[in-house]
């Protein structure tokens, strides 16, 4: 008996183990783990997002260039829907039967209790007739969000674009964007996408396990109203800007203008252009992928990513340091025969001028003169120091901005090459000298920048000696943009800078200027033409200036692509963007020269990737006629396969020019 | 002296056990009152809802139970073959005129009010296996004693088997205890925990495996018991019971068991997960009862019990509200409470002087502990959904009056313990 009654302790002990194993799972599930936490909260919460409106874009005088449209997006939870007219709303939405059941299904596999998109971006006219017929579609609802419109359809490179994000966003962000939300992807969308894009509002409501609402969660305690973006207010005049990619219609190549006074860019024109609207809305992937696929690349921003030698108009730079360093004054004189030797190498001039001396030289753009110029900049510590000259004369020209980013406040920017002397030690050894370099001295050769960077060069000149980091926006909301105000001294002194500028003067003022052609009417300009050598086809056309000459507003890059001489295309069209801007018109004749020179086409025409192109007749007629040289190339292949050589070096991508 | 007691209902009455009863019961209306959802103008006295209902259950009961107290304790002696009786008819009965609620054929319906016999049955079978053992005074070590005992268990278990209502006559099972206390073998106990081991171990681990471990561990037994003739005789025997087993269970498994039986124990056992089919219940109810956290969102502000996540709230899955209203504080308050309860009818049984009184309170505390560990472990996914009430809590009548009346008869039984029934 005695044994039995032990049992109860058995029995009790089995009791209490048990009890301590509910315990021990209760206290997992409820202290431990917070798994059931979240997934209550997700059972009786759903969150409806309010998008804000993004930022708005204000032009310097304060026109609105970048502002938003609302659009609808229609959204559905799958397990609330009941059968429904299915061709109703298709017609309602101009969709085929096929896309509504399609997208059902698709909302299905995101989620079977949340709002989904069905149809995202319905226009204005669906969602009018939704509207009235919405009550017959049970689990529907539209979700109203604004899209990007830029009224003047200018600027696609410099506003970038709008786009829904992608998990790589979404994983970046650290859980700030959810799926569904927009979020600029290039140009100033993307800069300022945090003082642009607002921030998101959220209610959220309680629903009950039959997912009926069941009022406000927590009595809104935790809702957010969207607050919208700031607005920017930008330093480009919208007028100039769309003028300047009129004029470049038809033409590769970019314009940068810049306020020198403050480095705010007036006018940014990455040519070809395309307008920004193609970005937006529903044919965004389609129009997208056109514009990869162009041959003449307008997804490139050559403001900012274009890597051009700047040529001539590199000469006034070098000429502000030989005065500075004293190799030579303004009276200074070489003699130009027509050419320069640098050792046995020729450097060709274009004139004849015996005697020249710096202003005339700058206006003529006289080679031989800058070689000399050069050379005496680099053997000023003599012939053996040569080295140590070439690096120190390189830092003092990349303070004028070159080989370095300026950072602009847009994404992606390029910095260009401009070497040290290591570069040149690893090719030459020790042996070499200013005749190995000379093509720096005309911006030839090793030495590229994008035209921010001459453009901002130019600035310098018209500031007689610093710049203001060059930026697109002024102010974000009504706040003053802090970072833009620090001048950058390029030390040179600025009584330098006259005798330079007289030259550039003469250059389009005088009757011996390379540019007097483009000459405005009331307003001294001050500008260098320039003519950058292209090894892949026809010279790139280059100006390059500033203006008035006293308290300049405006200083200028132009760079047209296979166009040719500086004087034929770029300074005209410089010309016609500093009147546009200064006057605000462009009157007489000139308006005509305008019109003229929008009309021009100076595409390269692309053999090799012609099938891209939509060919005019008279395309298809030049096609015909560098048909012999293709011919040419089909027979150099047969004898490079014969011959087994590689042929890559006689077959390049060739580019053909078209005559105008 | 006894006539003395006879006459003074409630001399000697355990007021604790009453007192704890009346907390259950208590906080058993509390969570009901918070399970269902609530119009404005609610009151506590609206008759026409649930936990108006229960609080008309709680308190019938209670003066059921009281009045039970008012019976002659020897009563329930000479009754109880008749009660017994009784029970197996009714439970027969349901089998034919039974309402069908939720795939089981279980209740009788009499006027507004159903009746469950299956949950009567658990007192009747208790009573008579108490008059058994007190009579017989049987000490288990024969074959006929065990096979009488089985009988008076197995009969209702297969009556409610066929409603079917597996999870109440599973908690027939609890009987071996008071069996064992009373000279079953331990190896009872033994085997029955050997084969669930086995039964889960069969769906986690391939047969084959299996028998390989079995065969293993055996074979090395064997060896180191080679001089034991007889102890090799049993492993063996042993052996091949339980590799016969194995596969039975699996057998039994595809063929016997129900589609909803076979999903509900491989949920459990992880096999499968199923948020939207069957594992729903388990799965909000542990979402429900994990959100509650260390104290509990609060009276009524518990989300997933007022917006009806968890389906069969106020009855079987009471103890999510529970857990997401009060957390683990509470949980543990009413895990305590429970646990009080079954030690003290364990002690209050072990100073029974007769057998019958004994038996039938060892009986009671091991009824009671079979419902609370099945549900409160259903409800927290540690065992299979098995639809059994967590006992004085959950929502209905039936099982509310049934509780109630096996625990005052032992009561009865109790305060009448110096007497000789």
């Amino acid at each position: 008996m005695e044994q039995l009654f032990n049992r109860k302790y058995i029995i009790q002990g089995l009791f209490i183990i048990i009890a301590i194993i509910l315990l021990a799972k209760l206290f997992y599930i409820q202290i431990i783990s917070d798994k059931a936490f979240v997934a209550a909260e997700s059972n009786v919460l759903k969150k409806k997002f309010k998008y804000p409106a993004r930022g708005a874009i204000l032009d310097r005088k304060m026109r609105v260039i970048v502002q938003n449209e609302p659009v609808y997006d229609l959204m559905v939870i799958p397990n609330e829907v009941k059968s429904f007219d299915t061709l109703a709303l298709a017609n309602a939405l101009e969709i085929s039967v096929e896309d509504v059941r399609k997208n059902l299904r698709k909302a299905k596999l995101k989620s079977n209790y949340q709002a989904t998109p069905f149809s995202k971006q319905i226009s204005v006219q669906s969602y009018a007739r939704l509207q009235e017929i919405m009550y017959r579609f049970p689990g529907f609802s539209t979700q109203d969000r604004t899209i990007r419109h830029y009224p003047d359809s200018v600027g696609g490179q410099l506003f970038g674009y709008v786009k829904e994000v992608d998990s790589a966003d979404i994983a970046r962000s650290e859980g700030f964007y959810k799926p569904g939300d927009y979020k600029g992807k290039s140009g100033l969308e993307f800069s300022y996408e945090e003082t642009l894009r607002g921030e998101k509002g959220v209610i959220n409501t309680v629903y009950d396990a039959k997912n009926i609402p069941q009022g406000s969660y927590a009595d809104g305690k935790y809702d957010v109203n969207a607050i919208s973006g700031e607005r920017l207010i930008s330093g480009i005049d919208i007028q100039v800007q769309k003028l300047g990619e009129e004029l470049m219609r038809n033409k590769v190549g970019a314009i940068v203008a810049i306020e020198p006074s403050s480095g705010e860019i007036l006018a940014f024109v990455s040519s070809p252009g395309y307008d920004p609207n193609l970005l937006v809305g529903k044919r965004q992937g389609n129009n997208y992928m056109d514009l990869i696929g162009n041959p003449y690349k307008p997804s490139l921003v050559r403001p900012i990513q274009g890597k051009y030698p700047p040529g001539s108009s590199f000469k006034p730079i070098d000429a502000l340091l030989a005065l500075q360093e004293g190799v030579v004054d303004v009276n200074t004189t070489f003699n130009c025969p027509g050419y320069y030797m640098a050792g046995n190498h020729k450097v060709k001039c274009e004139h004849v001028d015996g005697n020249i001396s710096m202003r005339r030289g700058i206006a003529r753009s006289c080679n031989t003169y800058f070689c000399h110029v050069f050379q005496k900049l680099i053997t000023k510590n003599g012939m053996k120091n040569q080295r140590q000259t070439y690096q120190q004369w390189r830092d003092k020209i990349a303070k004028f901005g070159f080989g370095q980013k300026l950072h602009v406040d847009l994404p992606f920017e390029k910095q260009g090459y401009f070497y040290n002397a290591d570069h040149y030690d690893k090719i030459y050894g020790k042996r070499w000298g200013y005749t190995t370099v000379i093509s720096q001295a005309i911006g030839q050769g090793e030495i590229t920048a994008t035209p921010l960077q001459i453009a901002n060069a130019m600035a310098i000149i018209a500031n007689r000696g610093y710049y203001i980091r060059p930026h697109l926006i002024r102010a974000m909301g009504d706040k003053i943009k802090k970072e833009y105000t620090e001048k950058n001294y390029v030390g040179v002194d600025a009584q330098y800078f006259e005798p330079v500028i007289d030259g550039m003067q003469d250059c389009v003022n005088t009757a011996w200027g390379t540019a007097v052609l483009s000459r405005i009417p009331d307003i001294l300009m001050c500008g260098k033409t320039g003519t950058v050598q292209n090894p892949h086809g026809k010279n790139h056309s280059v100006f390059i200036g500033f203006a008035p000459r006293d308290n300049p507003k405006i200083a200028i890059a132009v760079i047209v692509e296979n166009a040719g001489f500086g004087s034929t295309y770029a300074a005209p069209i410089a010309s016609y963007m500093v009147e546009k801007y200064i006057k605000g018109n462009i009157t007489g004749a000139r308006a005509n020269q305008v019109e003229w020179m929008k009309n021009q086409n100076l595409l390269p025409l692309l053999i090799d990737k012609s099938k891209k192109i939509k060919l005019t007749k008279a395309d298809s007629l030049i096609i015909r006629k560098t048909d012999s040289l293709k011919r040419v190339n089909d027979s150099l292949k047969i004898k490079a396969a014969t011959a087994k050589r590689p042929l890559s070096a006689q077959v390049s991508k060739r580019t053909v020019e078209v005559k105008n | 002296m006894m006539q003395q007691q006879g006459n003074r209902f409630f001399f000697n009455v355990d007021w604790i056990t009453v007192l704890i009863y009346i907390s259950l019961c208590a906080i058993g209306f509390t969570n009901i009152y918070a399970s269902i959802p609530h119009p404005e103008n609610a009151t506590a006295f609206d008759f026409t809802s649930s936990y108006g209902k229960q609080l008309i259950y709680i308190i019938s009961g209670l003066i059921l139970g009281l009045s039970i107290l008012l019976f002659d304790g020897r009563l329930f002696n000479v009754f109880a073959p008749f009660i017994y009786g009784i029970t197996l008819i009714l439970l027969m009965a349901v089998l034919f005129i039974g309402r069908n609620v939720g795939g089981n054929q279980a209740w009788i319906p009499i006027g507004s009010f159903r009746l469950q016999p299956s949950e009567f049955a658990k007192f009747g079978t208790a009573l008579v296996l108490a008059r058994y053992v007190s009579t017989f005074n049987p000490k288990f070590r024969d074959f006929k004693s065990i096979f009488i005992a089985g009988i008076i268990v197995a009969v209702p278990l297969l009556l409610i088997m066929l409603q079917p209502d597996t999870g109440s006559a599973l908690v027939f099972l609890a009987f071996m205890f008071p069996l064992y206390r009373e000279g079953l073998s331990g190896y009872f106990l033994l085997i029955f925990l050997g084969m669930i081991v086995l039964f889960v171990a069969d769906f986690l681990v391939p047969i084959t495996i299996l028998v390989a471990i079995l065969l293993t561990i055996s074979g090395l037994f064997i060896y180191a018991n080679r001089r034991k003739q007889k102890l090799i005789i049993t492993t063996v025997f042993v052996t091949l019971i339980a590799i016969g087993y194995l596969f039975l269970v699996k057998i039994a498994y595809e063929k016997v068991l129900q589609p909803h039986q076979r999903n509900r124990i491989e949920l459990m056992l992880g096999l499968k997960t199923d948020n939207r089919g069957a594992g729903y219940n388990v799965i909000q109810s542990q979402i429900a009862i994990g959100s509650g956290q260390v104290t509990g969102r609060g009276f009524l502000q518990g989300t997933q019990t007022k917006y009806g996540y968890v389906p069969a709230q106020s009855t079987d899955f009471i103890f999510s509200t529970i857990g997401e209203e009060w957390g683990f504080l509470g949980c543990a308050i009413v895990i305590g409470l429970y646990i009080f309860l079954l030690l003290r009818l364990i002690n209050l049984a072990e100073r029974q002087r007769s057998t019958f009184s004994r038996v039938y309170g060892y009986s009671v505390a091991c009824i009671l502990f079979f419902h609370v560990f099945i549900n409160i472990g259903m409800t927290i996914g540690i065992i299979p959904v098995i639809g059994i009430p967590l006992p004085f809590i959950s929502y209905g009548g039936s099982s509310l009056w049934s509780f109630t009346i096996l625990l005052f008869i032992f009561l009865k039984l109790d305060s009448n313990r110096m007497g000789f029934i």
